[in-house]
């Protein structure tokens, strides 16, 4: 690293002869897909959920209990977490992990879909009341239709949690499994290694691309740039 | 009345996840707080959290969240003010933003090596002549790696508060003969004190609950309540220890949103 020569792919071949970086690579991106995809359809639901409730004060708390994921630090989330999991009797490794990455997307999602609902004129759903669409039809044909912009950028967002959680996933990860923030933090502890830089770069790319992603889809839909993270 | 039933069924996840994710996991974590490390029900976590030990690491806890918040909205003010008056705010807003998409480990491996002995900050010291410094593992690092993430999270509350400024305001403030120093004091900074606060808010909690960077960047030196829990919960395995702390750190989060309320949540 220090002693710089000259240009080199070693890094790269290196990176992609280590079967075991490669396992975790894999395990993180089917978590992510996975957690990004459970809690954009449970997210949906529950912002569902929310716009039937007309009184404001049970809206409130539900909203409340939503946020509380967000606002809390990683560290209370995750030791939280662990005790849950040690409890309910769930071994910690790759279902843990899933299970934290999903619970903690959900309001997110939420946050995502809802504004979308509110912004629905109601006389669209009155409308279609009256043309003899049934729920279901109401549902698929007009609110979904609508708020897709909404689901797509929550779940973009959910998969954006999901591989950049570290707080989280260290404590519910057990032996055996590991995502790759947890494996880098690993590695960093003991020191620098080039090909943990050579999988940065890979990294990076992955992350603007999916941030090029959901930067065309706000801007399809003429949304202000309102995705701040955590 | 079973229509009604099944009409309601989709409910049912988003509950369930309220109940198993959301309450369960508070609960469980005020539960623990009663037991000592053998298993017994007990107060002795709450009394050893008013010892010198814990109260010490608490307050200095607060003093570093303290500075990383002051050197952030240092740095994020002006920033987001000079962000403002821009052409293509948005696209410089976006740039800013990046960084904070990517993720954190990345960015704390990247200061190991640009703060290390043999780094880039030490060749560039010893070619004008100060020579090799210690960097990483002291205050100081810690306090410019944090702030270096937290800014973006500081910047956009504000940049936010600062966009929504009417001129006008500004306009009649030069008009009735205030200097810009006059105008920045008595207008401009009192209309964005709610973007002031959203972003200390989203800061400072996050702050207090650093774990990764302490050991990372800090090497220990320096213990968060964040840490505390991590060792706590990982390490010592002293749950009922690590749920006290964490007890005490929602309680300092609730205070301090009271505190600063604005009930504007910082995302």
């Amino acid at each position: 690293m220090y002693n710089f020569e000259g240009f080199t792919l070693d890094w790269y071949r290196e990176l992609f002869q280590d079967t075991r970086l490669l396992i975790i690579v894999l395990n993180t991106l089917v978590i992510a897909l996975l957690s990004a995809l459970i809690s954009t359809i449970i997210g949906v639901l529950g912002a569902l959920s929310i716009y039937q409730v007309k009184k404001r004060r049970a809206k409130n708390t539900i909203l409340s209990l939503n946020n509380v994921l967000i606002v809390s630090p990683d560290v209370i989330i995750g030791a939280s977490f662990l005790i849950l999991f040690t409890m309910a009797g769930i071994k910690l490794g790759f279902y843990s992990v899933l299970l934290s990455h999903i619970a903690f997307s959900i309001p997110i999602v939420v946050l995502m879909v809802l504004p979308k609902l509110m912004e629905m004129s109601p006389t669209l759903i009155d409308a279609a009341r009256d043309l003899g669409a049934s729920r279901w039809n109401v549902l698929t044909k007009v609110i979904l239709p609508f708020i897709t912009p909404g689901i797509f950028a929550g779940f973009f967002m959910a998969l954006t949690y999901s591989l950049d959680d570290f707080a989280v996933t260290f404590f519910v990860t057990g032996n055996g499994f590991s995502t790759l923030s947890v494996e880098i933090y690993s590695l960093a502890r003991r020191g620098i290694s080039l090909n943990i830089n050579a999988l940065s770069t890979l990294l990076f790319l992955f992350t603007i691309l999916l941030v090029v992603i959901y930067y065309f889809i706000t801007q399809r839909n003429k949304a202000q740039v309102g995705g701040i993270r955590k | 009345m079973e229509n009604k039933l099944t009409r309601n069924l989709y409910m049912v996840p988003y509950a369930l996840w309220i109940a198993l994710f959301v309450i369960a996991p508070i609960i469980l974590v005020l539960y623990y707080s009663f037991f000592d490390i053998e298993g017994n029900f007990s107060l002795i976590n709450y009394q050893n959290f008013f010892t010198p030990v814990y109260l010490k690491m608490t307050l200095s806890s607060f003093w570093y969240a303290f500075l990383i918040t002051l050197f952030s909205l240092l740095v994020a003010y002006p920033t987001a003010y000079l962000l403002t008056k821009t052409k293509h705010k948005q696209l410089w807003l976006l740039l800013i933003i990046v960084p904070s998409w990517i993720n954190l480990l990345l960015k704390a491996y990247a200061f190991l090596g640009i703060f290390g002995t043999y780094g880039v900050t030490n060749n560039f010291l010893e070619a004008i002549g100060i020579g090799t410094q210690q960097i990483l593992f002291t205050d100081f690092s810690f306090i410019f790696v944090s702030v270096y993430i937290f800014i973006p999270f500081m910047i956009l509350p504000i940049f936010n508060a600062l966009n929504e400024l009417n001129p006008t305001l500004i306009d009649a403030a030069n008009d009735l003969g205030a200097s810009r120093w006059t105008t920045f004091r008595r207008v401009i900074f009192p209309l964005t004190l709610d973007g002031v606060k959203a972003g200390c808010q989203v800061v400072f909690i996050p702050a207090l609950s650093l774990f990764m960077l302490t050991r990372l960047i800090a090497g220990n030196r320096v213990i968060t309540l964040g840490t505390a829990i991590e060792q706590h919960f990982l390490v010592t395995q002293d749950w009922g220890m690590g749920s006290t702390i964490a007890v005490f750190l929602i309680i300092i989060m609730f205070l301090f949103m009271t505190i600063t309320g604005t009930r504007k949540r910082g995302i």
